[in-house]
């Protein structure tokens, strides 16, 4: 079964820069997918699409049932509850602690309260960071704090998780250390990621599906891929 | 259940704002407190100016004077010519003698002519006072007074009557549109303090967004807090209205400059002011924030 299926689809942004051209695929479900290219490729374009930051201008985006492209803004929610976001800054709320900051995911959609406790202190144990609970961001390293971040993003326990350059921040021995931890995700909740990035050594070394865009086209899907520079 | 806890959330979540930005609150207060005391001066000028003329516009009477050797069976088909005239509201006969004894009570000149005429030459005429619904309409209804048989002349203050209802239909409009146009100001006003609260809480709306959170939620709190400032910001023009009003009535004995200019009594129109007072801020503070929080639902 396909979670996301992407047909023909076009985004030309404003000011006229085209970010993807004729962009077709399938990604099943419980797929690993790296999406590589150099910057300025589409990948962050992409990502944004797939969770409806950005609408495409032309052709069809299906997440998990959803058509992505027509859905209107009142509804965007019953999208974003299907799927988790994790950025390259965090987006973490500096004034919350970490336990709060991954509560706040499930507040706002009116879960009960034990029901977070449960699922909440679940998610933290998953990333490893059951011993931080009631640290604030600031006084976490950037590996920690983009765990955090994935513990809020996997806490309603969506389909798909997305990520935009997580490791973009970090140094390599963090950067495996999060590769790990979303490895782990992709293995037991079989949850579908998608990630964005241009850490080569990342990609070589986790041997995923892995997509290429170049210029905002595809240029290739492989399995185990590797990322080399001649292919990009 | 779900629906309730997040109300929960969203009062819990307002009242933290108001507090926590405390300074803009108090902005957005004084803002609403300041419009809203002179919604109120408006709104009682209004009322007062709508309550005047209507009590003028009741006291307006047509008179017709009716010739001298009308014989009363002609009486009675001019009054029955009279109500059949759709704008009439009340019509009452008064007979010269009657005119007479009243001449005489409101002046004493009049009452040492008079007395030198006897009773069957007397120079006055049996009349009609009549009342009319429309007082728009009460040149139309005079003139078809004035065609029925045996009616002399016809009387109702030509001239000035239509001058005061135009003047006060002026009066009235320019009233309400400072009421609206206030209104509408302090709109503006509370749309950009609740901004200024609501960007540095752009982060958080960015992420409840990302999570997940329905528009609905994301609003509720920020009209909530809209709320509760336009309620903190009619307590003061509120408490001006009722004393302020009180005092003024009292000063002035109920009426200004003349008995015809009667004000209205403060009970209970101090608390019907004061209601309207209160929802007009209540919707101020919701609209605004409701207006102020849109930009940022659209990520």
């Amino acid at each position: 079964m396909d979670l996301i299926r992407i047909k023909h689809v076009e985004k030309k942004y404003k000011n006229g820069v085209t970010a993807i051209q004729d962009l077709s695929l399938a990604i099943e479900k419980g797929a690993f997918v790296f999406v590589i290219g150099s910057s300025g490729s589409g990948k962050s374009t992409l990502i944004k699409m797939l969770y409806r930051e950005e609408k495409p201008t032309k052709g069809q985006i299906i997440v998990g049932g959803l058509d992505v492209a027509k859905l209107k803004n009142k509804k965007v929610y019953k999208l974003r509850r299907k799927l988790g976001i994790v950025f390259q800054d965090y987006r973490l709320l500096p004034k919350m602690t970490v336990y709060e900051n991954v509560a706040f995911a499930l507040e706002v959609i009116g879960a009960k309260k034990d029901e977070i406790r449960v699922k909440v202190l679940k998610a933290l144990e998953e990333v490893g960071l059951k011993n931080k609970l009631h640290n604030y961001p600031d006084q976490l390293s950037g590996g920690e704090q983009q765990r955090v971040a994935i513990a809020r993003a996997i806490v309603n326990n969506p389909k798909l998780l997305l990520c935009d350059e997580p490791t973009g921040n970090l140094d390599p021995e963090m950067s495996m250390e999060i590769m790990k931890v979303l490895d782990n995700i992709n293995k037991t909740r079989g949850t579908t990621i998608i990630m964005a990035t241009h850490d080569q050594q990342i990609v070589n070394e986790m041997k995923k599906q892995v997509i290429i865009l170049k210029d905002g086209h595809l240029v290739n899907f492989k399995e185990k891929g590797t990322y080399d520079n001649e292919a990009i | 259940m779900k629906l309730f806890r997040m109300l929960g959330r969203s009062i819990r979540d307002a009242f933290k704002s108001v507090i926590r930005n405390f300074s803009l609150s108090l902005a957005s207060i004084s803002c609403i407190t300041i419009t809203l005391i002179i919604v109120a001066v408006a709104i009682i000028a209004s009322f007062n100016v709508n309550n005047f003329t209507d009590l003028i516009e009741s006291d307006l009477t047509i008179v017709a004077f009716i010739e001298n050797d009308t014989t009363d069976k002609q009486l009675n088909l001019i009054e029955d010519e009279i109500k059949d005239i759709s704008n009439i509201q009340e019509i009452k006969f008064i007979s010269k003698e009657e005119v007479g004894e009243q001449i005489k009570e409101e002046s004493e000149v009049f009452k040492v002519v008079l007395d030198e005429f006897e009773d069957d030459e007397s120079p006055l005429k049996d009349t009609y006072q009549i009342k009319v619904k429309d007082i728009e309409k009460i040149k139309d209804t005079a003139e078809k007074i004035k065609s029925i048989d045996n009616v002399a002349v016809v009387r109702y203050g030509e001239g000035m009557v239509e001058k005061l209802v135009s003047a006060f239909d002026s009066i009235k409009k320019v009233t309400y549109g400072i009421v609206i146009a206030l209104v509408i100001v302090t709109i503006f006003l509370i749309v950009n303090t609740i901004k200024l609260t609501i960007s540095a809480r752009k982060r958080e709306i960015s992420i409840m967004r990302l999570v997940g959170a329905s528009n609905f939620t994301i609003k509720t709190p920020f009209i909530v807090e809209g709320m509760i400032l336009g309620v903190l910001g009619s307590i003061v023009p509120i408490i001006f209205t009722t004393y302020g009003y009180l005092a003024f009535y009292k000063h002035f004995n109920g009426y200004l400059y003349s008995p015809l200019i009667q004000l209205i009594k403060p009970e209970p129109f101090i608390y019907t002011t004061s209601l309207i007072v209160l929802v007009i801020g209540i919707l101020v503070g919701m609209i605004g924030s409701a207006s102020a929080v849109k930009k940022y639902l659209k990520i």
